[in-house]
């Protein structure tokens, strides 16, 4: 049987906070209802085109998974055992929003099977949640995080946010020290993104004016020097860094996430997911009507679906592969499309160890510290003609 | 059109300094006349090239011919010549003004007499002619139209009391302008029997039926099949067809004669045989001389065009060809860059020239190019007495070689209010004037007479003369002459290597400042790269400045999940795509506007 892994999207938050550009609203909980009851029909539809697939791992992610009732995550599980063989020991992940989880939830998340949480709590400092247009407080996350530990979740993922307006390397040092001392098992730490159509592009974007006594986004340096103290601490709390913004203890990195670094197959359910099967990367229709529309006529999803290329896979490779701290085997490259790595990318490897971007090895290619700084743009490099 | 009363004939142009009002009476003389209705009228009917509307100027010379009913009850025929509005094209000007009887001199009743309305009017009364004052906007709320008549009559000397007020935005008194024409412009002589004697005074190449000559008959007769032989390039054809000019079309005749505007085409290929100021003549019974005045022009202003993507070199060749057919004054040969590639090192008469051909390529062409900054022709005399015209940097020859060399230096008016005399002064010593005088023309209003190099003033000269003068400061120059200069190559190098295209020559008394402020813009143009790179200015192997372009610090996306690849990949793309439009030189990429940052080294 092939391997397969399966991401959920549950398209809904309490609210928008101020830096997210995902897929999602918030609505009410008929709306909700009616989306689970799509998704459940969806995920029923898939019964005998995987049946020669083993799930591996399943992702639940968003939006806000967390806000769905018992009943309902209750239900979704229900149909994904019935309809995937789901391996007995999957890595199964949801996201947790702090300001929605109860004893309640925690008890049916364990019953349905979730074996690893992601919760975001993105800053330990109120003053900074509330900046990002976060719905919790820090003290709601320690609630859920005694609630989730005495629960027996042993695989837990906090996430965080570096250079958000105002944060100097000594506060983000005390963020980082605070969380390490619950001992998650696995952390994330993103360095803001402005996204386009966000609150915070609005404010923080190219050229904008930030009134005067309000805090600004830390400068390029300020953030280098963040990410390099974030490996540092987290290293020193037995942390190792996997990925350019994932640390995990040993034996907790997330295989769901590492499959899509490795190009594994995965099949993206619910509204605008995207999936990669073989050599089709796809994604369904991102509005909720039409998805809903499509689900009941049983139509297909796709909204857009592209046939990759043995050099659009070549690229996938290696922007993808390069993102993990263990870098790209040359063997793998070898095996997957009967070239050697040399005889399509000789040259820009070449270039890039020279400029220190690069560390080569006989086995392996991966990025130095100074090139995960600037990884886009030793990635572009490897866009082939 | 035989047997045309000569006394009915009335030629003449419409002179004015910029923005003066000169297209918008032409198109109110064309509209009274009744020509045309008004329904019928663009906005401005002379200005037919969308990109001469934008700029609101008047590139190539053209000709309407109307016909007015005037109050005497007769009629009359009005040869209307267009001329262009600018310095570049001051020659074009001159033989548009010797095709006229009489010139209507447009005066805005505000601004008053500008540098152009007396460069303009010299030029007429060089060539003879009437000049007869119009005070335009008199509608404006600042207008002073007596003001202005004053200052007509003591800054020219000619008499402004019949002057009419006009308005050519409403039509105000447009009419007076019309009966005034017939009074005060002198109908044309010549002898219709007389050996042909027809003076080019524009051409322009069409595609069905190859070059159209513009013309005024001054002695004899012109009609299909008359052997016509060009004076000075001596090309010699077979007429097909002569006409004149309707507004917006060619209008065929039977024949031209003396005292009569109109075009004649022949089977000419390239309108390089019929060089404006030329004078046509009938090859079997040719006059005894040409018309004075006649000059080939030569660029003033050179550069380097190329293509931004390589593989449209052979379309830039043929866009070039195609515009020469219609502007003879544009010269250009195949060079090479090491930067750049291949491309064209291409001559102007003068920087607006270029602009107007570089924005034709771009638009009507659809090329995107790179242009290297634009030099004068420099005369290096070498050592072993040869004299070479340089007009690419990269050519200059080793300094060993080098006994002198000589720049182009120009004879500059500025006019200009009193209280901007010290500020124009100062750029003018700035940029290496020699101080010839100055005289107030009234009260506060000032002429400055410089000697300037021409290379001091290519760039952004004007720029700096409108800002520095609050936009009051008005400019016109002429060609005096080469001087002896201690004139030095100034070299850039990026990331040690040079880049010929961004070579220039400049004075060495300038030199340090220029190499430094080229490194500070270039500095402001590149990109962060993925290593440190160099910039420095350098005269032969002495680096006189230098900056540095920082390695790029973060460029990197935080997350790329299962959803995000296919976003990612377009980004990466778009990021190659951006690199793709640079240009690289060694291992660093340029991009394109770089190579033009030394003209706005005086920016800010």
């Amino acid at each position: 049987m092939k391997e397969l892994e399966l991401y959920v999207h549950i398209p809904f938050c309490v609210q928008k906070c101020a830096y997210c550009d995902f897929l999602s609203a918030s609505a009410e909980p008929s709306k909700r209802q009616d989306y689970v009851d799509a998704l459940i029909r969806e995920i029923r539809g898939y019964r005998q085109a995987y049946a020669a697939y083993h799930v591996r791992t399943i992702f639940v992610g968003g939006g806000t998974p967390s806000v769905l009732t018992p009943e309902q995550i209750r239900a979704v599980f229900c149909a994904l055992r019935e309809s995937f063989c789901v391996d007995q020991e999957a890595e199964v992940t949801l996201e947790v929003n702090p300001g929605t989880g109860t004893r309640e939830k925690i008890q049916a998340w364990k019953e349905a099977g979730i074996n690893r949480l992601s919760i975001g709590l993105q800053s330990v400092r109120d003053t900074e949640l509330r900046m990002l247009g976060r719905i919790h407080t820090y003290r709601q996350f320690l609630e859920i995080w005694d609630e989730v530990r005495s629960a027996g979740f042993r695989n837990v993922n906090v996430d965080l946010i570096s250079g958000i307006p105002g944060q100097t390397i000594k506060s983000w040092g005390q963020t980082l020290e605070t969380v390490t001392n619950l001992q998650p098992e696995h952390l994330s730490a993103y360095s803001l993104m402005l996204e386009k159509g966000t609150p915070f592009h609005e404010k923080y974007g190219e050229g904008k004016q930030i009134p005067d006594g309000e805090p600004t986004l830390p400068d390029e340096e300020t953030d280098r020097l963040i990410y390099e103290e974030t490996e540092r601490i987290l290293r020193a709390y037995g942390y190792t860094r996997y990925e350019i913004s994932n640390y995990a203890k040993e034996g907790y990195q997330c295989r769901h996430n590492v499959g899509y670094w490795k190009r594994k197959d995965y099949l993206g359910i619910g509204l605008g997911a995207s999936s990669l099967i073989g050599n089709r990367r796809f994604c369904h229709v991102s509005d909720l009507r039409e998805y809903q529309k499509r689900v009941k006529n049983r139509r297909d999803l796709c909204e857009e679906t592209t046939l990759l290329s043995v050099k659009d896979e070549m690229e996938e490779f290696m922007f993808l592969g390069l993102r993990m701290t263990e870098g790209i085997k040359k063997p793998d490259f070898y095996r997957a499309f009967g070239r050697t790595i040399e005889q399509i990318y000789g040259e820009v490897l070449a270039r890039m160890e020279r400029y220190g971007l690069l560390e080569i090895g006989d086995r392996e290619v991966r990025l130095t510290d100074r090139g995960r700084d600037i990884s886009n743009a030793v990635f572009a490099e490897f866009l082939l003609e | 059109m035989a047997g045309i009363d000569q006394s009915k004939i009335r030629n003449f142009c419409i002179i004015a300094h910029i923005d003066h009002g000169k297209s918008t009476l032409a198109d109110r003389i064309i509209e009274k006349t009744g020509l045309l209705t008004s329904r019928e009228m663009q906005s401005q009917v002379l200005d037919n090239m969308e990109l001469e509307r934008e700029r609101g100027i008047t590139i190539k010379a053209q000709a309407v011919r109307i016909v007015y009913q005037a109050k005497d009850g007769e009629e009359y025929i009005f040869n209307l010549i267009d001329t262009p509005g600018h310095v570049d094209f001051n020659y074009e000007v001159s033989r548009s003004l010797a095709a006229c009887d009489g010139a209507i001199l447009v005066v805005d009743a505000a601004q008053g007499v500008e540098a152009q309305t007396l460069a303009n009017v010299y030029l007429a009364l060089d060539h003879d002619l009437d000049v007869m004052p119009v005070i335009n906007k008199i509608d404006l709320p600042s207008a002073e139209p007596e003001r202005v008549k004053e200052e007509i009559e003591d800054v020219i000397g000619i008499d402004a009391e019949q002057a009419p007020l006009i308005s050519a935005k409403t039509g105000l008194h447009v009419e007076d302008v019309l009966e005034q024409i017939i009074r005060q412009i002198p109908a044309p002589k010549g002898d219709p029997e007389a050996p042909l004697q027809a003076l080019i005074f524009d051409s322009v190449y069409d595609s069905y039926r190859g070059v159209i000559v513009f013309c005024r008959i001054k002695e004899g007769t012109i009609r299909k099949g008359t052997p016509m032989l060009m004076m000075a390039t001596g090309a010699t054809a077979e007429v097909v067809e002569v006409g004149y000019f309707g507004a917006g079309q060619f209008i065929p005749c039977e024949e031209l004669s003396a005292g009569m505007v109109g075009y004649i085409t022949a089977s000419l290929k390239n309108v390089k045989d019929t060089r404006v100021g030329d004078t046509v003549t009938n090859a079997k019974r040719p006059c005894s001389a040409p018309l004075p005045g006649y000059k080939k022009v030569n660029p003033m202003v050179y550069c380097g065009m190329y293509p931004a993507d390589g593989a449209k070199y052979p379309d830039l060749r043929d866009a070039l060809e195609k515009l020469q057919l219609n502007d003879a004054a544009l010269q250009f040969e195949p060079e090479t860059s090491v930067a750049l590639g291949f491309g064209f090192r291409c001559g102007f008469l003068g920087l607006l020239h270029l602009e107007i051909v570089q924005e034709r390529l771009e638009r009507e062409y659809n090329l995107d190019l790179v242009t290297t900054a634009p030099s004068v022709i420099y005369k290096v005399h070498k050592t072993n007495g040869e004299v070479l015209d340089l007009t690419n940097p990269t050519n200059l020859p080793d300094p060993a070689e080098i006994e002198y060399m000589e720049e182009p230096v120009v004879k500059a008016e500025i006019m200009v209010t009193s209280e901007f005399i010290g500020a124009i002064m100062d750029l003018c010593q700035e940029r290496r004037g020699a101080y010839q005088g100055m005289e107030y023309i009234e009260e506060k209003r000032a002429v400055l007479h410089y000697h300037l190099p021409l290379n001091e003033i290519i760039y952004d000269f004007f720029d700096a003369l409108k800002s520095r003068s609050r936009g009051y400061a008005s400019f016109d120059y002429e060609l005096l002459g080469y001087e002896q200069s201690e004139l030095v190559k100034l070299d850039i190098l990026i990331n040690k290597e040079e880049v010929d295209a961004l070579s220039f020559i400049v004075h060495s008394g300038t030199a340090y400042e220029r190499g430094r402020k080229m490194c500070e813009k270039l500095k402001t143009e590149i990109p962060r790269q993925l290593f440190e790179v160099p910039i420095q200015a350098a005269i032969g192997s002495k680096i006189i400045a230098r900056e540095t372009v920082k390695a790029m610090r973060k460029d990197v996306l935080a997350k790329c999940y299962g959803g995000d690849i296919s976003r990612k990949k377009k980004l990466l793309e778009k990021q190659k795509e951006g690199k793709k439009r640079m240009r690289q030189v060694g291992n660093v990429e340029i991009p394109q506007k770089a190579f033009m940052s030394v003209l706005k080294l005086d920016e800010n």
